[in-house]
């Protein structure tokens, strides 16, 4: 077989094995992190450090109970959790993820094959991530309609207004530094800033970048834009009526779509995978993903929930319009 | 799991400083309430907030910060006035108990969950042939103890009474203090005592308003 295509595979395994097994991880860590900040220890009795927790949260979900509630639309019901999960992972096909790397000849079976920096370079890459992150809308929608429950019937309009309004904004905050950068692809946004930490982009693009953060926690669904299951509002919204492991998979999905949003982050506005001086390209933007995961973590422990016309306010009074302005100006400078 | 217990002291050292904020009136339309928008999203408030939590994190994970108490392994001190599992005392001269099978706790619980059954012995004396506490009709009301003329009956510290058998609390002899654990009976402080370190954990209370 074609050296690439094998590569290809190899990574596409790895990307799902990671990325599923990092949601876990991810959940740790939340837990942990806000723990420390409002001074508790967070889990620490099963394992070293309370890192076992993982697999007793994993091996609970998969003996629970699945129950379908009984005026619940049973395919939907069963359907939307996959949703979900497969948009997140659809979206991290065309990230780029790490430099590309060959396997050294010497391995039996695999060696010599080139594993490709991103799964699929589509030369939209940039459309085609957030279109597959616009169509999760349809997880948490379809659980919500179909489950035969007021509060997930509240929570999938909530889904519809939340995720709809500030996929304008993250369209919009995204526009300006490809008209910088001149394409869609998002291996060009890496190769466009090569040139150490005075090439990011977010130097050129401060506003967008604070922009597509923004819009960013609001539809990866957290603190403080976590309206669509807040449980002290409507219990626990979209996912009121699920259990076990189709419950387990929504979160699976919204860990990858966390991961996906802080790639996007550092691969659009802070440099990709390119090298940080001695430190290797793997490494910076492992570090990157790292702090723009920690800064939902953070934001989460520190800011409090706003109300649904408040977060209506936000989209379209201020964020909307500073993403224009901003789009008006770069377009401006570009010209000039 | 039975390791030594530490008991910890987590009532705050350091003297608590309120502090009035000046707030103001908070905008309701138009053209003030958008200077406000402006004014708190370019001044940092934000930042505020996450710095705070930062430095809540630095604290625990470095400085020893953390307000966990590790339950089953450690435990605070409970109050002198605490009012758990009843404790029967001894003479200390004697050994012998104290009741005197008088039946005024019987009378006076309110829950109606002391049984007690009192005979003549051989020096007739009345002696207390049985005495159990109901402690799934108890109501930890402590007029048992406020009424006992002998002060033979009181409250201890014991609040951890989860058991596959009731049974294991009830009993005259299981509240009665050990026969070798004479010398370490303490007297009961009475209601009313305060805690030892009751001058330290008091709080000013913020209702200056």
């Amino acid at each position: 077989m074609d050296a690439l295509v094998v590569g290809t595979i190899i990574k596409i395994v790895l990307v799902l094995l990671i990325v599923s097994a990092l949601a876990g991880f991810g959940t740790y860590i939340e837990r942990k992190v806000l723990a420390f900040m409002q001074r508790r220890l967070g889990p620490a009795h099963v394992g070293p450090f309370g890192l076992l927790q993982i697999a007793a949260d994993g091996i609970k979900l998969f003996t629970k109970e699945d129950i379908i509630p009984q005026h619940a639309n049973k395919f939907i019901f069963s359907l939307a959790p996959v949703i979900t999960a497969a948009t997140a992972f659809i979206a991290l096909s065309a990230v780029p993820l790490f430099p590309t790397f060959v396997i050294p000849e010497s391995l039996p079976l695999i060696g010599g094959a080139i594993v490709p920096s991103i799964i699929a370079d589509v030369n939209i890459g940039v459309l085609f991530v957030l279109g597959m992150m616009a169509a999760g809308l349809y997880g948490p929608l379809l659980a919500g309609m179909a489950q035969a429950n007021k509060w997930g019937i509240l929570g999938s309009a909530r889904t519809a207004v939340q995720f709809l309004s500030y996929e304008v904004v993250t369209g919009l905050s995204v526009l300006a530094p490809i008209m910088v950068v001149g394409s869609l692809s998002l291996l060009d946004f890496n190769n466009a800033q090569t040139g150490g930490v005075g090439s990011w982009l977010i130097w050129q693009q401060p506003i967008a970048f604070i922009l597509f953060l923004i819009a960013g926690f609001a539809e990866t669904n957290r603190t403080p834009f976590d309206l669509l299951e807040h449980e002290a509002e409507i219990i626990s919204g979209y996912v009121t009526e699920y259990s076990g492991l189709r419950w387990g998979m929504f979160f699976i999905g919204e860990y990858a779509n966390m991961f996906t949003i802080s790639i996007l982050a550092a691969v659009i506005f802070c440099g990709g995978y390119g090298d940080i001086g001695f430190v290797p390209g793997w490494l910076a933007l492992l570090l990157k993903v790292t702090f723009f995961f920690f800064l939902m973590l953070w934001v989460r422990a520190s800011w409090p929930h706003i109300r649904p016309d408040q977060l209506m306010w936000l989209c379209w009074k201020v964020l909307m319009p500073l993403a224009v302005i901003n789009i008006v100006i770069t377009g401006i400078v570009v010209m000039i | 799991m039975h390791e030594e217990i530490i008991h910890t002291d987590n009532t705050p050292k350091e003297k608590q400083n309120y502090v009035m904020l000046k707030l103001g009136r908070t905008p309701a339309y138009g053209w003030p309430a958008f200077k406000q928008v402006a004014k708190r999203a370019v001044s940092g408030e934000l930042l505020v907030g996450l710095w705070i939590t930062l430095k809540e994190m630095v604290k625990t994970l470095f400085m020893g910060g953390k307000h966990t108490t590790m339950y089953p392994f450690e435990k605070m001190p409970i109050a002198p006035r605490y009012r758990a599992i009843h404790n029967m005392l001894r003479l200390l001269e004697s050994g012998h108990y104290r009741c005197i099978g008088c039946g005024l706790c019987e009378k006076i619980c309110i829950s109606n969950c002391i049984a007690m059954e009192t005979r003549y012995d051989e020096n007739q004396r009345k002696e207390v042939s049985e005495y159990t506490i109901n402690f799934g009709r108890c109501i930890y009301c402590g007029y048992c103890a406020e009424v006992c003329p002998e002060l033979a009956i009181v409250h201890g510290g014991r609040y951890e009474t989860a058991s596959e058998q009731r049974a294991s609390f009830s009993l005259f002899d299981d509240m009665l203090t050990p026969i070798d654990m004479l010398k370490q009976q303490q007297e009961f402080a009475g209601f009313g005592s305060v805690t030892p370190n009751a001058d330290a954990a008091i709080k000013k209370t913020p209702l200056a308003y």
